[in-house]
């Protein structure tokens, strides 16, 4: 009999299902992938086939332009690989389309949990915990200084911030793919029922969320607005137009960012926030912890992140884990 | 304690000094005694817990967190009280309600070296992440918060339409939480009494003189010199000497301390011996040597040698009880020459009236002067009382032209607030030889202002459309635009790779007109150097 998970490989530019000759979330295009979710550092262009969720594929066709090779799988659907090797999609909470891949082989099960978060998100479905042997958990915050607030308070801050200031705008760096649209839900969820300004780069990914029948109430663009018009509005833009010359077309900006970086005072300093909004669309320490003892794998591969820290704490738990060399991953701007 | 958290973390978010202003005038306006006064002494580093060090925070921490985990998460967080307020576990729901700011003030006070560890812990336990950061702050002292003394109690002022002049002279009478200051300031009770201490008492400041012309008849001419401007008091057996921002700086030059033994109020420049300023043996040394001793907590023999310190007098503010600020200029000066005899002559000498027959001659003399007065000359209007602060038509300064280089834009960097948007800081360079055979570009200096708002956006575009590499927030831009620099002086410096430090330097005139390779040279400038 081979060696315990001898058929699941952790390769620098991605993991290997190998008798079905199949990655996850690779880095270098391959001839068959499972995409976890739509985020561009694991959903890369130029694979031979690519099996993901509609959701996930449709964001990859927004980005890359094609359909080629597109497997829809729908969530909780479960497909057979080559080589006896079963994989079935379950939500993991993280984004519009954002899964889990369960695989099961020989007897054995393999969970890779892509990015995930616990925190309910009016925009997908929230993360199912599927009991394993092998546990692959991101760490993006993988440290425990990183405890969440509730959504609710940081939504608090930013209403506060426009009721305080009627004749500025508040505008807001948000992650183009899933933090954008959340935060608008959460704040539709929150009654506010005006207006939200978009930058050009935020609009198609909207669109796209609408079309999958996720409300985000009236939303018009920065382009087609006139200055008078934007004192007292939310504007949101991708994060790198925050400081940008594109800004100075706005009414005296408050400058904010929705992140999970935001909890760490001289990371919002050095991005010039006058805001920070902690909001992240990834577990926090207290949720990767709680859901590896949940899970109860026997044993955890970490990877994406701050490792060293969950590992760790795992050492301390009496936990079998390994970190993964993966390259290729960002911290993303979340 | 979370309006006071609050204060901080908006306070850390917010650049802009009006903002700043804006924020602690609304906290003090709104927030009920004593925890304002409080508030007003941990922004003005007024406070000390001597039983709380940062070496406690790291001791607390080892007891309840792995050292593995709290050295990754503290490599990562880049603040150790910041670390900690993060890591420390959350207490359950039962835990006792927050304490007010005064509450926690008290209990900090009340911590002693052997109690510190067993009754911190139980503070912290009944707070957030935000307010156990700003009680770690409140605790070890050094909020960072970028405001000054000066900035809080012009915040106060504002804050209560009261003038930021009383609020200095009222300050230095009264200990945290300063309750007779906000009886005065909010509920317009009586002032609080400076009787009989060594207080500070605002300064007069001079307006810069412009193109006016002054009647030599009605105005006096002084030498300004180029130390720091000094009050020494002394009152009730005590001598304090204060910085133009009311900071007590005694510490650091103790021989001035001993100096003075009658109660006055005494004006003056504080300079380092020396034969620079002044020309004659006795006179004073450059900036540059009174430089040694500023900031130091401790002075060493050798430093009291090589560098002493003494006060060369402009005014008399307050005399043997007698409080002569209303008097004429003419009279304070009689009384001030009057009292030099009583003073140790190796500690303080009178600033010489500067002689002129009409405001054409001071002209000449000014002109002449670069070596002897550095910053330039002063004109008191002769009749005129001591007023704190800035009055028109009284003081003004008048500085000697600045110098002048042309150097050459190499880097540019983005700016804060308003600016963030453009690349607004400039470092520029002189050449280090010949530039048509190869010579490089030596940093000597930055600046960020000295340029109009049309001026920093053709700058912006440019920086833009020229950049040749990038560093973080940092752009390097080719070699193509000169700047007239204008500065006060210069001085030798280890700290920069050209050995030369500029002061006050700022943009003159961008020279879109002049190619780079005609731009100054390291030489020119170290030839201006007076040290
Ligand atoms: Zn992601
Ligand atoms: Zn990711």
């Amino acid at each position: 009999m081979a060696a315990p998970f001898a058929w699941i490989r952790a390769e620098p530019h991605g993991i290997h299902v190998v008798p079905a000759d199949c990655w996850i979330d690779p880095s270098l295009p391959v001839p068959n992938a499972l995409v976890t979710h739509g985020h561009s550092d694991h959903a890369r262009g130029g694979h031979g086939r690519t099996v993901a969720t509609p959701e996930t594929l449709a964001i990859m066709e927004l980005r890359y332009q094609t359909r080629e090779g597109a497997m829809p799988v729908q969530y909780g659907e479960t497909i057979r690989l080559p080589g006896g090797v079963d994989a079935t999609f379950v939500p993991a909470g993280h984004v519009l389309g954002s899964a889990q891949i369960v695989l099961d082989h020989a007897g054995e099960r393999v969970v890779v949990t892509g990015d995930y978060k616990r925190r309910p998100d009016p925009t997908c479905p929230p993360f199912e915990a599927v009991p394993c042997d092998v546990f692959v958990t991101e760490a993006t915050f993988g440290l425990p200084v990183f405890r969440h607030p509730p959504i609710e308070r940081e939504i608090g801050k930013l209403r506060d911030a426009l009721r305080r200031e009627p004749d500025r705008c508040v505008l807001v760096g948000a992650y183009a793919l899933g933090k954008a649209q959340r935060l608008i839900a959460e704040l539709r969820r929150a009654g506010h029922h005006d207006a939200i300004f978009l930058h050009g780069a935020l609009e198609r990914m909207c669109r796209l969320y609408e079309a999958f029948g996720v409300d985000l109430g009236e939303l018009r663009l920065v382009a087609d607005a006139r200055r008078e018009e934007l004192r007292g509005a939310t504007v949101i833009c991708p994060p790198s137009a925050l400081n940008d010359r594109w800004s100075r077309r706005l009414p005296d900006p408050i400058t904010a960012m929705a992140s999970g970086w935001m909890r760490v005072r001289q990371r919002a300093r050095q991005r010039n926030v006058e805001l920070p909004l902690i909001i992240s669309d990834h577990a926090d320490w207290d949720e990767l912890t709680a859901t590896i003892e949940e899970v109860d794998p026997a044993e955890s591969w970490i990877t994406h992140g701050r490792e060293e820290a969950l590992l760790r704490w795992c050492q301390l738990h009496k936990r079998r884990a390994r970190a993964l060399a993966l390259v290729g991953y960002e911290d993303e701007d979340d | 304690m979370e309006r006071f958290a609050a204060l901080l973390d908006a306070l850390v978010y917010t650049r802009g000094r009006n903002a700043k202003l804006a924020l602690i005038a609304d906290y003090l306006r709104t927030t009920p005694d004593p925890d304002r006064g409080w508030a007003l002494a941990a922004l003005t580093d007024a406070l000390d817990f001597p039983a709380v060090k940062s070496s406690t925070i790291r001791n607390l921490l080892t007891e309840r967190v792995d050292p593995l985990l709290f050295a990754l998460s503290r490599d990562f967080v880049g603040d150790t009280a910041e670390t900690a307020s993060l890591l420390w576990p959350q207490a359950s729901d039962d835990a006792m309600p927050p304490p007010s700011l005064s509450e926690a003030v008290g209990l900090l006070q009340g911590m002693t070296r052997a109690s510190v560890m067993s009754e911190l812990p139980r503070l912290l336990d009944r707070l957030d992440a935000d307010g156990r950061y700003a009680l770690f702050k409140l605790a070890t002292g050094g909020l960072r918060v970028g405001v000054s003394a000066r900035l809080a109690k012009t915040a106060f002022a504002q804050g209560f339409g009261v003038p930021v002049e009383e609020v200095e002279e009222y300050w230095h009478a009264l200990v945290p939480p300063y309750a007779e200051l906000f009886a005065w300031g909010a509920h317009g009770a009586p002032p609080p009494d400076t009787g009989e201490l060594p207080l500070f008492r605002p300064f007069m400041l001079a307006h810069p003189l412009e193109d006016a012309v002054l009647d030599l008849e009605d105005y006096v001419a002084e030498w300004k010199w180029d130390g720091i401007r000094v009050q020494i008091a002394h009152a009730g057996g005590e001598t304090r000497l204060y910085s133009r921002t009311g900071d007590d700086v005694t510490g650091s030059f103790p021989e001035m301390a001993e100096a003075l033994g009658f109660p006055a109020v005494l004006d003056g420049e504080l300079l380092v011996r020396g034969t620079h300023q002044g020309g004659e043996v006795g006179g004073a040394a450059s900036f540059n040597a009174l430089q040694q001793r500023l900031g130091r907590k401790t002075v060493s023999t050798r430093m009291l040698a090589d560098y002493p310190a003494f006060v060369r007098l402009y005014d008399v503010l307050i005399l043997e009880g007698e409080d002569v600020r209303e008097l004429p200029w003419t009279e304070r000066r009689a009384r001030l020459e009057a009292l030099m005899p009583r003073l140790p002559a190796e500690r303080f000498d009178l600033s010489p009236v500067v002689e002129a027959d009409h405001f054409e001659h001071l002209a000449e003399i000014r002109a002449g002067a670069r070596d002897e007065a550095i910053e330039g000359l002063m004109l008191k209007r002769k009749d005129s009382a001591y007023v704190a602060g800035r009055k028109t038509g009284l003081w003004y300064k008048w500085k000697r032209d600045p110098l002048l280089v042309d150097c050459v834009l190499m880097y540019a960097q983005r700016g804060s607030g308003k600016r963030s948007s453009f690349y607004s800081d400039y470092t520029f360079g002189c050449w280090d030889g010949d530039p048509d055979e190869g010579a490089e570009l030596l940093p000597v200096g930055k600046a960020y202002f000295g340029f109009t708002d049309e001026e920093l956006k053709q700058l912006d575009r440019y920086v833009r459309s020229h950049t040749v590499n990038r560093f973080g927030p940092v752009r390097e831009t080719d070699r193509g635009v000169v700047f007239e620099v204008a500065f006060d002086s210069v001085h030798a410096s280890r700290r920069h790779k050209s050995g030369l430090a500029m002061r006050f330097p700022r943009i003159s005139r961008i020279r879109w007109d002049k190619p780079a390779h005609e731009a100054d040279r390291i030489e020119t400038l170290r030839a201006l150097v007076r040290d």
